[in-house]
């Protein structure tokens, strides 16, 4: 005889299945990591994110404008040459949640990704590769924003 | 439902260049409205994208991403007539998916 606490250890079991191959559609996304993108600040976003000390590197570099005329969208671009990059994130050290944006680099994708970010002053950004084997790696570059055209 | 992406992929050798305009508010949390009040953030919260229906990049975003965001990436060993499929999910779980032919 099957028991209720049987089916309920089931149906578990094959819940966990389905989110293992990414069948089950609520679980087929990664998870948002919440914590991260409320974090304020550069240290404390690496930290939900669960990488250890970033070390500065050339080989990351963070693209964008060196002066923004517009807060509202700034082009920012973040790539690294060296293979094993698992993720890659943009940041914004003055905004009010530093944290932009998180891209999980698989083996199909070049880890060199371009999206427009706002922001709410003039600050350094941050682009910061988490590698397979556990380094974290980051640049950094100022970028000015001219707000209402009275200058940076 | 939210109006449809752009997107467009163009091959370079074995590379496919992707660039995605998404149609999206984006909207802070930060900004207050006439009454004062807080407006809520709303934003897209989990973006994916599959070539020929592999998946090959997950991101996440925060609010920080200007509203109609863009995202440009590259995959490796597309060539023409590749389908490359966008799919966003916002904060308050509307999503929407969009393909595109590589050419």
């Amino acid at each position: 005889m099957q028991t209720r606490r049987k089916t309920l250890k089931q149906s578990a079991v094959v819940a966990g299945l389905l989110a293992a191959s990414g069948m089950f559609p609520q679980y087929a996304f990664a998870a948002f990591n919440k914590e991260a993108f409320d974090a304020k600040t550069v240290a404390d976003v690496l930290k939900a994110m669960g990488a250890g000390a970033p070390v500065e590197s050339k080989e990351v570099t963070i693209g964008g404008p060196d002066i923004a005329e517009n807060g509202a969208v700034v082009p920012l671009t973040a790539s690294t040459a060296l293979p094993g990059a698992k993720q890659i994130l943009i940041l914004v050290e003055k905004n009010p949640s530093a944290l932009i944006a998180v891209f999980n680099v698989t083996d199909s994708v070049e880890a060199n990704f371009a999206t427009r970010a706002k922001m709410g002053q003039s600050s350094d950004v941050y682009a910061v590769a988490i590698m397979a084997d556990g380094k974290v790696l980051f640049a950094k570059k100022e970028v000015k924003v001219t707000l209402g055209g009275c200058g940076g | 439902m939210a109006d449809p992406m752009r997107i467009r992929a163009q091959v370079a050798g074995d590379k496919a260049t992707v660039r995605v305009l998404m149609a999206h508010e984006m909207e802070s949390g930060q900004r207050k409205d006439a009454a004062g009040k807080l407006v809520p953030a709303w934003h897209i919260a989990e973006v994916t994208a599959t070539h020929n229906g592999k998946p090959v990049l997950t991101a996440e975003w925060g609010p920080g991403v200007s509203k109609n965001p863009f995202l440009q990436f590259v995959v490796k060993g597309a060539k023409a007539g590749d389908k490359i499929a966008i799919t966003w999910k916002d904060n308050k779980g509307d999503t929407r998916t969009d393909e595109a032919t590589a050419s």
